[in-house]
């Protein structure tokens, strides 16, 4: 079987450079990926979100809904959709703890969530929620070296180690901003 | 992993992960496509960004952005006609605009070949509508590739682009949403050694190129040949191929499909292990009448499985018709399964319809809804603070027309602005018919620049000489924003820069006024006198996007830290105005009632300093 992850989160978080990064370390770790992005260039502020499928029985790229092992999501509220829609009984949630309220909250029309609501809806959807916040990120676009960090330490996805993932880091960021990023993704753990 | 210029350099064959569009731009080099011309719309825009990787000299393809996808396709003709390999690309409401020039050139000699590639998008990921392109090879002659992926996406366009020079004539790559952005190893192949020939090889003999009433039939004729040689192409080639079920069953069961949609198919029948044969459409129109006779004789029911629009299904029942085949016929039924993308489960649960013991269904899965995130506007977008002006500026009853671009996103709360929407560029004329025999409503207009120049001029030329009694609203960011910034014209990255005031006084237009869009009182008090103003009036609200604009300092300066705003505690009375009727996404609402300023998403634009009643916004000390 396909192992699945469904990536999410707000446009402008830097998804596609996340989805990307994780990609290609899997194929570096030499297995068969088929991966999508699902947003254009044109999801301002919207939900964003990024399929990636592992293995040979996978013909399309698109994860089934509720076929998720892994939900990797960049923001808080986007990690609760990203399961409701998406996770597998037995999956995991992995998300960068930040909130961007979406218009319908800042308009006192609906309630955001908090830390102990996704994790409690999760575990009703039978998985497993880990949030990652580390204090000392300056640039918030360095949220997803943070968030494959931890996703390495977890070992969440077979086959795919932290090594390899560190050396993809290293092929595709900026040689400017390397270095910080690295250390994010140590610390995350 | 390779750069972007890289993958479009590279002499020899690699190969490496890459979305199909990426893919695609290879596969131009490779097949020496001479000329690619686009005007941006998703799908399609990251096939431009490839081709235009690689710094300008060493760019193996020439390649334009044009004002629209009219143009885009004409130039590209243009270039074919001198003996130019060529290629066109743009979203599937593009084919709309292309429409006139496109219907005419199937019966045209095109002799360096034609590639017209289709960024259909089913489930209107970020379009307007799902328009199904392939009606349109059936109006206008043209043969129709559909890759499933982003390998096939390579293939099938190198195959397509040396069978349109061999046949001089022009073909559809038809590509969706995703197949697009699909990701995926693909094996490359290497560059073409041999230098550009540039030598323009137009030759009026090798017509007739003009369409009159004389020429028509012949021409007519001539297309309906090609579009034979294109079906006797299908019956043989490998684009078109059977994958056998691993296990027969009791009843011979088959299925057809193509592009992605035969990937879903194929996927539901193989996890299902159910005895399916798939048929797999890879040149799509016009169809292998015998290859498909065959395969329904073989078979005592099949299933045609679409996307979209009904539109194999009954070119398959009359062929089964007219050649009396018993094979049973089953495709998709109600109204839900034309509408939106397949996926694998989609395809399961239409096969469950005539087959419901091989697709036994799923229990559908029940998760609370979290709060809905729509997108919106950036942190200090100009449109949003003209929105937030002018709807304030509005008489009640006014009617506002929006247009295409970032600022439809004012017609949904808070701003509520741009209440009907047809295409690009159509507010002005809208509008113009909107204001006809009525003295009771003010009508306003709005339009994005990179719109106005590609569809609206016609209807504010149009407005101007009848001096139709609207306000159109210019919300110029000097750029394509929504698609990802592409250049205007005019906007001073290709050719010079285009004085908008100027050139709109020589079309005619008497009434303007223009101001910077965060000048709220100055906008507003703009508005006001133009709809005062009796007669066509047009107001420009200009702020540079801002996205961009931090992109570019950011880029220049990485250490860039901007200056945000906060609120002042003390002052904040809780009016919500900024969370929530300017609405900036740098706000954040908490339960106990208070607001803060979220640093990460905030720019430091200060454009919401101004709309506070209580004066408690300020800059961050
Ligand atoms: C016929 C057609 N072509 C292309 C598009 C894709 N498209 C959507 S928004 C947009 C950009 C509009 O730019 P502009 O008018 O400057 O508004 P902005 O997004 O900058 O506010 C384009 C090209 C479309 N929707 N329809």
């Amino acid at each position: 079987m396909a192992y699945n992850i469904y990536l999410c989160g707000v446009g402008g978080q830097g998804i596609g450079i996340l989805a990307a990064t994780l990609a290609q370390a899997a194929a570096k770790a030499g297995l068969e990926v088929r991966a999508c992005d699902t947003h254009g260039l044109a999801q301002r502020g919207g939900v964003v979100s990024s399929h990636i499928r592992l293995g040979a029985d996978a013909l399309t790229p698109l994860v089934p809904e509720g076929g998720a092992d892994l939900v990797l999501a960049l923001e808080r509220l986007e990690a609760l959709r990203g399961a409701a829609q998406f996770l597998k009984k037995g999956g995991k949630v992995v998300y960068y703890d930040t909130a961007y309220q979406p218009v319908s909250v800042r308009r006192g029309q609906a309630q955001y969530p908090s830390e102990e609501e996704v994790a409690r809806q999760v575990a009703a959807l039978g998985g497993e929620a880990a949030a990652v916040r580390l204090a000392e990120i300056q640039d918030p676009r360095m949220q997803n070296s943070a968030l494959l960090g931890r996703l390495a330490a977890l070992k969440a996805v077979p086959g795919l180690e932290a090594a390899v993932i560190e050396e993809t880091l290293k092929e595709i960021l900026p040689p400017a901003a390397l270095e910080e990023n690295l250390r994010i993704f140590r610390a995350a753990k | 992993m390779r750069s972007l210029a890289d993958l479009m350099t590279e002499k020899e064959g690699f190969s490496a992960l890459v979305m199909g569009n990426h893919a695609l731009a290879r596969a131009m080099a490779e097949a020496g496509t001479a000329v690619a011309t686009s005007y941006p719309g998703s799908p399609t825009p990251e096939i431009a960004e490839a081709l235009l990787a690689p710094a300008g000299k060493d760019q193996p393809v020439h390649f334009e952005f044009a004002v629209n996808e009219k143009v885009a396709l004409e130039i590209a003709a243009g270039a074919a006609l001198n003996g130019h390999p060529s290629a066109v690309f743009f979203k599937s409401v593009g084919l709309n605009v292309a429409a006139d020039s496109l219907i005419q050139l199937p019966l045209m000699e095109l002799p360096g070949g034609m590639v017209i590639i289709l960024g259909d998008d089913p489930g209107a990921n970020s379009s307007q509508n799902e328009q199904d392109n392939r009606w349109f090879a059936r109006m206008a002659y043209l043969p129709v590739f559909e890759p499933a992926s982003p390998a096939e996406t390579h293939a099938m366009y190198k195959e397509a682009a040396a069978l349109a020079r061999a046949r001089r004539a022009p073909v559809f790559l038809r590509l969706t949403t995703h197949v697009c952005h699909a990701r995926e190893t693909v094996q490359f192949g290497p560059l073409p050694a041999s230098a550009r020939d540039w030598t323009p090889r137009f030759d009026a003999k090798a017509g007739p190129y003009v369409p009159i009433a004389a020429t028509v039939f012949p021409l007519k004729k001539r297309a309906l040949e090609k579009l034979d040689a294109w079906a006797a192409y299908g019956e043989t080639s490998p684009l078109n191929t059977v994958y056998k079920a691993a296990a027969p069953g009791a009843k011979k069961l088959g299925a057809i499909a193509a592009g992605l949609p035969a990937l879903c198919l194929l996927e539901a029948v193989r996890s299902a292990g159910a005895p399916v044969d798939v048929l797999k459409l890879g040149l799509s129109y016009p169809l292998p009448e015998q290859l498909l006779a065959d395969f329904l004789a073989a078979h005592d029911e099949v299933y045609v499985f679409e996307e979209l629009d009904r539109v194999t299904e009954g070119e398959l029942k009359a062929l089964a018709y007219d050649r009396g085949l018993a094979c049973r016929l089953h495709a998709r039924r109600g109204h839900a399964e034309l509408m939106g993308e397949m996926t694998p489960e989609r395809a399961r649960a239409c096969l469950a319809g005539p087959w419901p013991e091989l697709f036994p269904g799923a229990a559908p899965r029940k998760a609370a809804e979290p709060a809905p995130r729509l997108p919106q506007m950036c942190p200090g977008c100009g449109h949003r603070s003209a929105f937030h002006a002018i709807k304030k500026a509005l008489p009640p009853g006014a009617i506002t027309v929006g247009d295409i671009g970032c600022h439809s996103l004012g017609f949904m709360p808070p701003y509520d602005m741009g209440e009907v929407l047809f295409s690009m560029g159509h507010s002005v004329s809208t509008a113009s018919g909107l204001a006809l025999h009525n003295d009771a409503r003010k009508v306003v207009a709005f339009v994005g620049d990179s719109t106005f120049f590609h569809a609206a001029m016609p209807g504010v030329v149009n407005a101007a000489s009848r001096d139709s009694d609207i306000t159109l609203v210019l919300l110029d960011n000097g750029t394509t924003a929504m698609t990802g910034h592409q250049p205007r014209p005019g906007n001073g990255e290709i050719g010079d820069r285009i004085a908008l005031p100027e050139m709109l006084k020589n079309l005619g237009v008497k009434f303007l006024r223009e101001c910077d869009a965060y000048d709220q009182p100055k906008l507003a008090a703009h508005l006001k006198e133009a709809m005062e103003h009796k007669g066509f009036a047009i107001v420009i609200a200009r702020h540079p996007c801002m996205l961009k604009f931090m992109r570019d300092r950011r880029r220049a300066n990485p250490g860039l830290k901007p200056q945000h705003v906060a609120v002042d505690q003390a002052k904040c009375a809780r009016h919500y105005t900024c969370a929530a009727d300017f609405a900036c996404p740098s706000f954040i609402r908490h339960a106990d009632g208070s607001v803060t300023v979220n640093t990460e998403l905030c720019i430091g634009d200060g454009s919401c300093i101004q709309t506070c009643p209580a004066q408690a916004i300020g800059r961050e000390k």
